[in-house]
């Protein structure tokens, strides 16, 4: 009954990543039709480590990864701490929450492109008017200061989802294990570090794990918020192997970079899964 | 943590009688104070955080509502008065962008349908049988969900080529189902398993094969979870943007993902077209929005499947 299911996975990631292991390996440009197409060995894998694109890629998706993941972690957890009860209009803040989460990322960055607009902006407005600023930001034009503009933007659509996963771990907790720790007179702060925390501790991991591949995995919003600019200094991994393979059309190099791209994937996890000590979704059942 | 005994229960410690009392009224008065302050500090609270929410969604939807005038007004005028459709008849008069909501429409659609088909019945075996490399397989299938689209993109876009499949509805339904497919079984494995199996085993006792016994027995009680598979699913196909931005070029076969993201209005030399790229916006999302008021709770249930039971 599951073949279906495993001749699919085979046929449409697990050739295709077979695919692009072996391209990697190879020189092989689309400028021209009838190119030759040598192999080269790792000879692709040496031009990463000196390719000054490549290293900022990795920085800017660290960077963005890191600030984002965290402050989605502290921002869902503050969140999934306080609707962890049963009160009135429960039901829309449930809906409000996964409004951010359903939205196609596309959207959501042409919406922030236009709440950050320079002149017509609503951000620099309400700055405005709020006093904190006397003249408009312009927000996607100074790279250090697009970088954090498109990690709010980030953190604006998946924090709802992380105080979601965090809300659904909270609801795991044993009342009575509260009830307890409340009879023995300990502090709120207490039972949040002493009971909260590491009950919640596979969940948080789990939640983690998925935001910072998802973080990695980043390309729809740089490339329609900024388009990896000014310059650079928004241009993630995927989007630097997306312009190798479909701007340079240099699919050999495009393929080494996605591979490198495959194994920060499988390192990241690897450390999710193994160092950190969560356990593997296989093993519920 | 004898101290701490001693505050929250009111025993005064006899040793020290007068801090302890003193300590007792400031807490009563503390204790009265925060439960006022709770409940509105609570929903203070709950009103911000629907507001960050929903504000880049409603500014959008009050900037498709305006002309194309009070658009651009400074200082900004917030809400749109007079109210102006002008943004949404343009963007419907384009034929591309009735295309892009076709084709979105096509490919999420099939996609799903797909996935839940392939995926319900991998799911199933991997809740009620026993076969080895199963754990194997639901890891397999959890690192394809993880897995950078951008990883299998080179060769998926050079096979569809020689092929002659690019612009063609499968070059994109295919993909997506690599990544539809695993949050499917992961979904629907949660589910299979909180099923009694019992009804199933008095089903085949009665001389129902074990595909009758799945389709006539398992599939209308796992319903509400094939649903909410569905929901997620169709969300996920509908928001895709990397591989449609790749394998699909000409301007009737995008999907509305990419002609969002390309859209230049019909007057490129006009200002950028804010008014219609927030009403295409909106209708892009009206569907995912509609789906969310309506089926949040199964949603939540399950986005949460699987991913906290650990």
């Amino acid at each position: 009954m599951a073949a279906p299911a495993i001749v699919t996975i085979v046929v449409v990631a697990v050739i295709p990543l077979a695919q692009t292991i072996q391209d990697s390996l190879f020189k092989i440009s689309l400028k021209f039709e009838d190119a030759p197409r040598p192999f080269v060995g790792l000879d692709n894998y040496g031009s990463v480590l000196s390719d000054q694109s490549w290293f900022n890629a990795l920085q800017v998706t660290g960077l963005v990864a890191g600030a984002s993941v965290a402050a989605e972690l502290v921002l869902g957890m503050i969140i999934a701490l306080l609707i962890h009860r049963s009160f009135r209009g429960r039901g829309i803040v449930r809906a409000s929450v996964l409004v951010p989460w359903a939205l196609t990322t596309v959207v959501s960055a042409k919406m922030w492109a236009w709440i950050y607009d320079g002149r017509y902006g609503v951000v620099n407005d309400l700055l405005m008017k709020l006093g904190a600023i006397d003249q408009p930001i312009i927000f996607l034009v100074k790279p250090e200061v697009t970088i954090w503009a498109m990690i709010a933007a980030e953190i604006w659509k998946t924090t709802p989802f992380m105080a979601l996963l965090l809300l659904a771990g909270l609801q795991l907790i044993p009342h009575e294990l509260y009830e307890a720790t409340a009879l023995d007179g300990a502090s709120r702060w207490q039972t949040f570090w002493r009971v909260t925390l590491p009950l919640l501790k596979p969940t948080i991991l789990v939640a983690l794990l998925f935001r910072t591949i998802d973080a990695v995995r980043m390309f729809d919003l740089p490339r329609v918020l900024t388009n990896g600019g000014p310059g650079k200094s928004t241009e993630t991994v995927v989007l630097y192997t997306y312009n190798t393979f479909f701007t340079s059309l240099n699919f050999g190099y495009g393929s080494t970079l996605a591979v490198m791209i495959f194994l920060i994937v499988v390192f990241v996890s690897f450390i999710y899964i193994k160092v950190l000590g969560a356990p593997t979704q296989g093993a519920r059942r | 943590m004898t101290d701490v005994r001693l505050r929250s229960t009111g025993l005064a410690a006899p040793a020290t009688p007068v801090p302890a009392q003193a300590l007792w009224t400031v807490l009563a008065t503390r204790q009265a104070r925060t439960k006022f302050l709770e409940g509105f500090g609570f929903y203070t609270f709950v009103a911000a955080f629907v507001l960050f929410c929903l504000a880049p969604f409603v500014w959008t939807l009050l900037t498709s509502l305006k002309g194309p005038t009070t658009i651009f007004d400074v200082p900004i005028r917030y809400l749109p008065t007079p109210l102006d459709l002008v943004n949404y008849r343009d963007i419907f008069a384009l034929e591309r962008f009735r295309w892009a909501l076709v084709n979105s429409a096509i490919v999420a659609s099939s996609a799903t349908a797909v996935s839940l088909v392939i995926g319900s019945l991998c799911a199933y075996a991997i809740a009620r049988l026993n076969f080895p490399f199963k754990n194997f397989l639901l890891a397999v299938v959890l690192g394809i969900a993880m897995f950078p689209g951008i990883a299998i993109i080179g060769p998926l876009f050079r096979e569809f080529n020689s092929w002659g499949l690019t612009n063609n509805y499968l070059a994109l339904i295919l993909p997506n189902v690599t990544f539809t497919l695993p949050i499917c079984i992961w979904v629907l494995t949660a589910f299979f398993s909180d099923l009694p199996g019992e009804l199933e085993d008095s089903a085949r006792v009665d001389g129902c094969t074990r595909l009758q016994a799945f389709y006539k027995i398992t599939v209308p009680l796992a319903a509400p979870g094939v649903f909410t598979a569905a929901i997620l699913l169709f969300i996920q196909a509908w928001n895709e943007f990397l591989f449609a931005r790749t394998f699909m070029s000409l301007p009737n076969r995008l999907t509305a993902t990419v002609a969002i993201a390309q859209f230049e209005g019909a007057d490129i030399s006009a200002q950028y077209p804010w008014g219609q790229i927030t009403a295409a916006s909106i209708v892009i999302t009206l569907p995912l929005v509609v789906l969310v008021l309506l089926f949040q709770r199964r949603i939540i249930s399950g986005l949460t499947a699987g991913a906290v039971k650990g």
